[in-house]
C-alpha cells in the first residue's frame, strides 16, 4: 500500500518532523540562538515557542560551546536535545564539545552512557553571507568516529531522516544546505515515516557515469545529468544521504555498472568528505574503473562576498559537466 | 616583582586567607579539642569518614606505586591531600539520586558513591573488569548508574555538561542536585563562564566547586588568575558564592550540607571556592615539584593534612584511640592490596573490543 503524500518544501517537512517528534516524546526539546521569539534564522522553528512553550523551546545566549555542552550533559541522562546551530560555521566554536565530548562519551564510558542528541543547521553557502557564514562542516564531523552525519537532499528525506535522527541513540549531525530549504517534494503522511541511515538512493538510473553527491549537490547532479543526456551521456545520480554510516555498497554497485565516477561536494575540495568517498571507490573498485575517480569540490578559498565570485566557488552544472567530459 | 610572582601583595593576602581557613597549624590538637562535632547528627559517623579518608589515601598511594611499576599508564592524577573536600561534599548528597561530575582527578568520587573499588582500580589499570572495560582509564572513570558522570580530560570542558545534568533534573522536575567540581586552572576557561551565565539564567540546581589546590599543573594560582579570589567568579552572574575551607572535614561537612540543602530547596546554582592543596605532583608524570614550589612550602602545607586533622579530632574527642586508628589504617592497606591484586587478575580487553561502543548500533569502518 502506498501511503498518501503531501507536497512540502524541505523546510516545512523539517518543521513538521520537528513538531511531531516534540509531540511524540516529552524528552525531546530544542535549544539554540533565536529559535523561539525570533522564530529561527532560517525559520525552521517558526511558531514552535507558541506551540510548545519555553520549557521545550529554549532561546540560548550566544555561546555555542556552552549550550552544546548543556545539551550533551542533559542527553547523558536520557533527554533527547535538538541543538540548532544558527549556521554550522558557528559550530566551529563548539568543536571541543562535539568532537572531544559528545562523540567519545559512549566509548569512554564503555557503553554506560549514550548521547541521544541532534545538532542541526545550515551548512554551506546561502547567498552572499561571505567567508564566516558559509562553511560546509559535514566533512569535519564525518571525519570523527562516534558521530553520525546525514545530509538529505529531498523534502521526504528531510522528514524521514530528521525523525530517525531524533530517535537515534547517538549524536547525529543533521546537515541542511541553505539551498535546499525551498526545494519542494512529496512527503508521506505518516508520523512514523523513518528513512534509515546508511542507505544511499539512486535518484536517476544511468549506465555511463556515476554522479555521487549529497544535499544540494544532488540537485546539481540531477540537472547536470539532464543536460548530459541531451548529448547521449547517461548518468546515474547517487544521493549519498548519509555520510556516516556511508552506504558504500550502493555507491560501489553503481560504479561497477558505469565504470566511471565523479564525486561532487560543496565543501572545500581539499580534504572534503568527497575525497574520502573517491578514495574508497579507488581502493575497492579499481578493477571496475575505466577512468580515474574525479572530485568536483568547492574552490579552496574562503567564501567571497561578491555574488559572481561566490558562484565561482560552488560547483554548478557546468563544473560537473566539465568533469564528466574529462573522463567520458 | 618578587621571585615567585608578579604580585607579592596578592600572594601574601591569599596565603593569609588560606592560613586563617585552615586553622592554627601550631596546635592542631588544641584546635581539635574545640572542634564542633556536636553539629553532626551522629558523631560516630566520624569513624566512617575516617575510614573513607584512609581508604582513599591508601588507594591513591597504591595507584602511585602501580604507576611506577608500569601497571598504570598514561596520565594519572591522585587526590592526595584533598580528601576532605570530596568526602565532605559527598556526605551531603542523596545516594543514587544526585549527580556528580569532575575532571580527571576522579578516583575518589566513585569510591565514595559506592562504585565497586575493584572495577575502579581495574579501569585505572585498563582491564576488562573496569567500569568502562578499559576504554576510559584513570582520567575517564564513570559510574553512570550511581550518578557519577566522570571523568574528563579537557580542562573546563566538562563544566557545561555539569550544567546539563542539572538542566535535565530541572526539566524532569526532579529534585536532584548536581556537584560540578573543577580546578582553579579550569576556573579561567571561557566555557565555564558561559555555563555560569546559563546556570543563573535558567536557575539550574548545580553547585560549582572550584577546588583551589593552588596549582594548575606547574602554574601557581597568581600566575594564571588575574583575580586570585576565585569565589568571585560567580558574582557577575548573581550566583551565591563563597570561599570555603577544604581541609577540615568537620567544616566541609557543615558547609556542604548547608549549601546542598539550599540548592535543593531553592533550585538555584551556587559557587564555592574550596581551599585545599595538592600534596603530590600534578600527575604521576610530574616528578620535579621543585620547579614550581619549594620544599618549605610543601612542609608547611603538609601540616594542613586533612587526615592529620581528622585524627587529631578523633583522638582529642575520644572517638577513636590511636590503636584503633592504626588498626583501621592497616585494614585499609590490606583491603587496597586485595583490590589491586583482584584488579590485576582481570584480563586486558580483547582486540575486537576496540570497535565496540563507538556507536550504540553499528561499527565504524573496520581495518587500517
Ligand atoms: C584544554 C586543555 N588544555 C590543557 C590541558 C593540560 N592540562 C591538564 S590538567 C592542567 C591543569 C589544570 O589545573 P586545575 O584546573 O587547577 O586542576 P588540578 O589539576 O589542580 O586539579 C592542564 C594545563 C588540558 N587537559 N586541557
Ligand atoms: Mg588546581
Amino acid at each position: 500500500m502506498i501511503a498518501a503524500t503531501t507536497e512540502l518544501s524541505f523546510r516545512d517537512a523539517l518543521r513538521k518532523a520537528l513538531t511531531e517528534e516534540l509531540e511524540r516524546d516529552d524528552n525531546v526539546f530544542v535549544m539554540g540562538e533565536d529559535i523561539g521569539r525570533y522564530q529561527g534564522t532560517f525559520r525552521v522553528t517558526e511558531g514552535m515557542l507558541t506551540k510548545f512553550g519555553e520549557r521545550r523551546i529554549i532561546d540560548t545566549p550566544i555561546v555555542e560551546p556552552g549550550f552544546t555542552g548543556i545539551a550533551i550533559g542533559a542527553a547523558m541522562t536520557g533527554l533527547r536535545p535538538i541543538v540548532e546551530m544558527m549556521t554550522m560555521s558557528f559550530s566551529i566554536l563548539a568543536l571541543d564539545q562535539i568532537m572531544n565530548h559528545a562523540a567519545k562519551i559512549h566509548y569512554m564510558t564503555g557503553g554506560q552512557a549514550t548521547v541521544p542528541m541532534v545538532i542541526r543547521g545550515p551548512s554551506g553557502a546561502a547567498k552572499q553571507l561571505s567567508a564566516q557564514h558559509s562553511h560546509s562542516m559535514e566533512g569535519w564531523y564525518a571525519h570523527c568516529p562516534g558521530l553520525k552525519v546525514v545530509a538529505p537532499a529531498t523534502a521526504a528525506d528531510a522528514y524521514g531522516m530528521f525523525k530517525a535522527s531524533v530517535r537515534d541513540d547517538n549524536p547525529v549531525i543533521f546537515v541542511e544546505n541553505p539551498g535546499v530549504y525551498t526545494i519542494k517534494g512529496q512527503v508521506p503522511d505518516d508520523v512514523n515515516y523513518l528513512v534509515p541511515f546508511g542507505k544511499a538512493a539512486i535518484l536517476r538510473e544511468g549506465k555511463d557515469v556515476s554522479l555521487i553527491g549529497y544535499s544540494r549537490m544532488t540537485h546539481v547532479n540531477l540537472a547536470a545529468a539532464e543536460e548530459l543526456a541531451k548529448d547521449g551521456i547517461d548518468c546515474e545520480v547517487v544521493d549519498v544521504r548519509s555520510l556516516t554510516p556511508l552506504d558504500t555498497e550502493t555507491i560501489y554497485e553503481s560504479v561497477r555498472k558505469t565504470h566511471r565516477a565523479v564525486v561532487v561536494y560543496e565543501d572545500w575540495k581539499n580534504g572534503g568528505y568527497g575525497g574520502e568517498i573517491a578514495a574508497r571507490i579507488g581502493e575497492d573498485c579499481f578493477d571496475d574503473l575505466d577512468a580515474p575517480v574525479v572530485r568536483c569540490g568547492g574552490l579552496n578559498v574562503p567564501m567571497p562576498y561578491a555574488r559572481v565570485l561566490e558562484l565561482e566557488c560552488i560547483p554548478d552544472v557546468k563544473d560537473v559537466i566539465e568533469k564528466v567530459r574529462k573522463i567520458r | 616583582m618578587s621571585e615567585l610572582g608578579p604580585d607579592e601583595a596578592a600572594r601574601q593576602k591569599r596565603k593569609q586567607i588560606v592560613w586563617q581557613l585552615s586553622g592554627d597549624h601550631r596546635g592542631i590538637n588544641a584546635v581539635a579539642k574545640q572542634a564542633n562535632i556536636e553539629q553532626l547528627e551522629n558523631p560516630r559517623d566520624l569513624e566512617k569518614f575516617f575510614r573513607d579518608m584512609v581508604f582513599i589515601r591508601k588507594f591513591e598511594e597504591k595507584c602511585n606505586v602501580a604507576y611506577r611499576l608500569g601497571k598504570i599508564g598514561g596520565y594519572m592524577h591522585t587526590y592526595i591531600g584533598m580528601e576532605a573536600t570530596a568526602i565532605g561534599w559527598n556526605a551531603a548528597l542523596r545516594p543514587n539520586w544526585d549527580y556528580v561530575i569532575t575532571a580527571y582527578r576522579d578516583h575518589p568520587q566513585p569510591l565514595l558513591m559506592g562504585s565497586d573499588p575493584i572495577a575502579v582500580m581495574a579501569e585505572i589499570m585498563g582491564r576488562s573488569g573496569g567500569l568502562s572495560r578499559g576504554k576510559g582509564g584513570s582520567m575517564h572513570v564513570y559510574d553512570i548508574e550511581r550518578g557519577f558522570f566522570g571523568g574528563w580530560g579537557i580542562v573546563g570542558g566538562h563544566t557545561p555538561l555539569g550544567g546539563g545534568l542539572a538542566f535535565a533534573a530541572k526539566y524532569r522536575k526532579e529534585d536532584r542536585v548536581t556537584l560540578c567540581y573543577l580546578g582553579d586552572g579550569a576556573a579561567n576557561a571561557g566555557v565555564f563562564f558561559e555555563t555560569l551565565n546559563m546556570a543563573a539564567l535558567w536557575d539550574l540546581p548545580v553547585i560549582f566547586i572550584i577546588e583551589n589546590n593552588e596549582f594548575a599543573m606547574g602554574t601557581r594560582l597568581e600566575y594564571h588568575a588575574a583575580d586570585t579570589e576565585l569565589w568571585k567568579r560567580g558574582a557577575p552572574f548573581n550566583i551565591k558564592s563563597e570561599r570555603l575551607d577544604g581541609m577540615d572535614l568537620l567544616t566541609v561537612l557543615q558547609d556542604a550540607k548547608r549549601i546542598v540543602d539550599y540548592v535543593r530547596t531553592e533550585q538555584k546554582p551556587y559557587l564555592v571556592e574550596v581551599m585545599n592543596y595538592r600534596f603530590s605532583g600534578h600527575g604521576a608524570a610530574d616528578n620535579d615539584r621543585q620547579l614550581y614550589r619549594t620544599k618549605e612550602e610543601e612542609e608547611a602545607n603538609y601540616k594542613r593534612d586533612p587526615l592529620l586533622r581528622l585524627k587529631a579530632v578523633l583522638r582529642e574527642r575520644n572517638i577513636l584511640s590511636d590503636e584503633t586508628m592504626e588498626a583501621i589504617e592497616e585494614e585499609a592497606e590490606n583491603r587496597v592490596e586485595d583490590i589491586y591484586e583482584t584488579a590485576d587478575a582481570s584480563p586486558f580487553p580483547e582486540p575486537h573490543e576496540v570497535y565496540m561502543n563507538v556507536y550504540t548500533d553499528m561499527e565504524p569502518e573496520v581495518g587500517h
